[in-house]
């Protein structure tokens, strides 16, 4: 990789890149085949917002590079080790239980930060947040929502929502204990102190899950370092099948 | 004595004067079953239809690629939804719809049951098969159904975006690299007969054809749109340098149109017999997302009966303003 | 037989646009609830613009006139077409039936 990504603020701007293609990149997946054609067409509104806000940050990254660097370099040609999306953005899509509870915690955590975010120091951060705040709140709503009718539905549906819910909450502790990148983010002004924003983001979460008649959840132990580059052995698969036609033809505009 | 005019005459005066049949309108069996055949199955060719492209989006070369294309599918997949809502107001039910894709009683169109095997096809689906369809839906917002017009008219706003994208794609690839280039011609080469197969076979071979047209449900013969697309298409494909894979086509002075090839409708009739390349994985794809989902549709609808349940419970509030 | 979504029931949508006078019919979709209902529509119906007015109704809360009974395409209140008398033949000697 010839782009020299390792200036904090670049970093930073990747990080919070990587959450959004990946997760985009998940939920793109869904896309033909949701259980009904209204929701097929409401959770392709979410991948698409997130691969929009992808875009947003990976331009401003290779802006910050320089030197020719695009959006697609980055996103195309950066491999496994280089990508610091959080562990809970690249698991599986598994059933429409598990897909919206990894959005649950991911979108909830998503509108906090971006609150946050528009405190930044950096005034495009501030721009971006400032922009994209409205359409996180209504994915928030979005899979709040679900988990409410899936909690409070059937008993099929609650028992596979609990196990859903189970399964990604020690992948969701990840997101407030602070790694290198965003450490450094926060100390120099331009990202928030993650850890602070646990509490808000557990009282929401269980607010919604009192809703919807679940109980309350216990957290496991977390599963971190997708934020230092190390990852589940899912992240392989995706860069694989998402880069390989731009990796095939290196020299190809598209 | 009466009116002697039975509401046959009166119907088919009423659509030969160019006016739109309404949902409450008297109307003949035949017509109400002939659009709710059609609409359903145009729907279906909508839904159908997302799965060759979507079986690209992830694995889009560039993230403006993938933001498109993830586009374009929503889209096909919205326009399912006009035309199955259209097709309600005629007094099927989006589950018996379903159901009769599913058994195959119902059909879809038959270009969907070919494969996307290149980026390439993405460029191909978007210039031929929207460019094919446009044909037919531009025509069909004149059809005397109102609802199924009115559907037709949004539809067609959306898809010249569809068609142009697909264009600018295989203008792109035939300007690249060697490679890209031969990418565009390879899809080409497997598109170019499928989509002309797609206005079906002349109206003398199509049954329907005739009723449908006396009650302006068709506005245009199947051979009149197949030769209309193919006129329109051949500049464009001179236009970005490629090469369409018939060695019949010459531009003929007299009539003012293409000559073209004979079409193999031997496989045209394999395919919507089932037997095309893909049928038995598209309808697989979505028995399999409509089984998947349906705890999911039963949760929600658990949810909003208990909520029900409880709304009648609760003492009547005052509300305010 | 496949599982039925028809506990989803239909809702027609009207939407105002942002500079809009009145909402329009734009077309109906299926809902579990009126929640629901409304993020769909917004979803399908408005592709999330901004400034738009949205109304979801129950189709089947809604009453629709019938085509004035001088209307070419007027439907007999019967379904069935033989049932409206004009369609006996009736023999002038037996007067109006």
């Amino acid at each position: 990789m010839k782009w020299d990504t390792c200036d904090p603020k670049t970093a930073y701007v990747l990080h919070l890149a990587d959450d959004a293609l990946i997760l985009g990149q998940r939920l793109s997946a869904w896309c033909g085949h949701g259980p009904i054609l209204e929701q097929d067409i409401a959770l392709t509104n979410v991948a698409l917002d997130l691969i929009g806000l992808a875009r947003q940050y990976y331009g401003y990254a290779a802006e910050l590079i320089g030197d020719g660097c695009t959006e697609n370099d980055l996103a195309f040609f950066r491999d496994s080790r280089a990508f610091t999306n959080h562990l809970l953005c690249e698991q599986p899509n598994g059933h429409w239980g598990d897909t919206l509870a990894r959005q649950f915690f991911f979108d909830t955590f998503h509108f906090f930060q971006l609150e946050a975010l528009q405190q930044s120091s950096d005034e495009r951060l501030r721009h971006i947040a400032a922009k994209v705040i409205k359409e996180t709140s209504y994915h928030a709503q979005f899979s709040a929502e679900w988990i409410i009718r899936m909690g409070d539905g059937t008993e099929e549906s609650r028992s596979k929502i609990t196990q859903s819910l189970r399964h990604f909450a020690p992948f969701a502790l990840e997101l407030f204990i602070p790694a290198q990148v965003d450490a450094a983010a926060h100390d120099l002004g331009f990202g928030p102190d993650v850890s602070v924003l646990e509490s808000d983001w557990k009282e929401k979460i269980q607010s919604i899950l009192t809703i919807a008649t679940l109980s309350p959840l216990e957290w496991g132990f977390p599963k971190k370092g997708g934020k230092s580059g190390m990852h589940s052995e899912h992240h392989g698969y995706i860069l694989a099948e998402m880069q390989s036609l731009a990796r095939a033809y290196p020299d190809a505009t598209w | 004595m009466g009116e002697t005019h039975s509401l046959e005459d009166r119907f088919q005066a009423f659509v030969e004067a160019e006016n739109k049949v309404e949902p409450k309108h008297w109307m003949p069996d035949g017509y109400r079953k002939t659009l709710v055949r059609q609409i359903s199955q145009h729907a279906h060719s909508e839904i159908v239809g997302m799965l060759p492209e979507a079986n690209w989006i992830t694995r889009a070369p560039s993230l403006r690629a993938k933001l498109i294309l993830l586009a374009k599918v929503q889209d096909e997949a919205g326009h399912g939804l006009y035309l199955y809502s259209a097709a309600e107001t005629l007094g099927t039910s989006r589950d018996q719809m379903i159901d009769d894709l599913h058994s195959g009683k119902a059909k879809y169109s038959s270009i969907f049951n070919y494969p996307t095997l290149t980026w390439a096809d993405m460029g191909a689906i978007g210039w031929l098969v929207d460019g094919a369809a446009i044909a037919n839906q531009v025509m069909l917002c004149r059809t005397s159904y109102g609802p199924y017009s009115r559907a037709m008219v949004r539809i067609c706003k959306e898809e010249s975006f569809h068609q142009r994208q697909g264009f600018e794609i295989m203008m792109h690839l035939a300007k690249g690299t060697p490679e890209q280039k031969a990418m565009a011609q390879d899809a080409l080469n497997r598109w170019w007969w499928p989509s002309i197969m797609m206005f079906g076979p002349s109206d003398d071979q199509s049954p329907n054809s005739a009723q449908s047209m006396k009650w302006r449900i068709k506005r245009k013969s199947n051979d009149e749109l197949r030769q209309e697309f193919i006129d329109k298409t051949v500049p464009q494909a001179e236009f970005i340098g490629l090469t369409i894979p018939d060695p019949d086509l010459r531009w003929n002075k007299e009539t003012g149109h293409y000559d073209f090839g004979t079409i193999n409708w031997t496989e045209f009739f394999d395919v919507i017999a089932g037997n095309g390349p893909c049928n038995a994985e598209r309808l697989a794809a979505r028995q399999k997302a409509h089984d998947e989902g349906a705890w999911v549709r039963e949760a929600a609808a658990a949810y909003a009966a208990k909520q029900a349940s409880r709304s009648a419970r609760r003492p009547a509030q005052t509300h305010a303003a | 037989m496949s599982t039925t979504t028809h506990q989803w029931p239909l809702w027609e949508v009207f939407v105002r646009s942002k500079n809009g006078l009145a909402h329009k019919h734009v077309g109906s979709l299926h809902a579990p609830d009126s929640e629901m209902a409304l993020k769909n529509a917004r979803d399908v119906y408005t592709r999330r613009s901004e400034g738009i007015s949205i109304w979801v109704v129950p189709s089947a809360a809604i009453t629709a006139s019938s085509p004035d009974e001088k209307d070419p395409l007027f439907a007999p209140s019967d379904d069935k077409v033989y049932r409206h008398p004009t369609f006996y033949d009736i023999p002038d000697e037996v007067g109006h039936m």
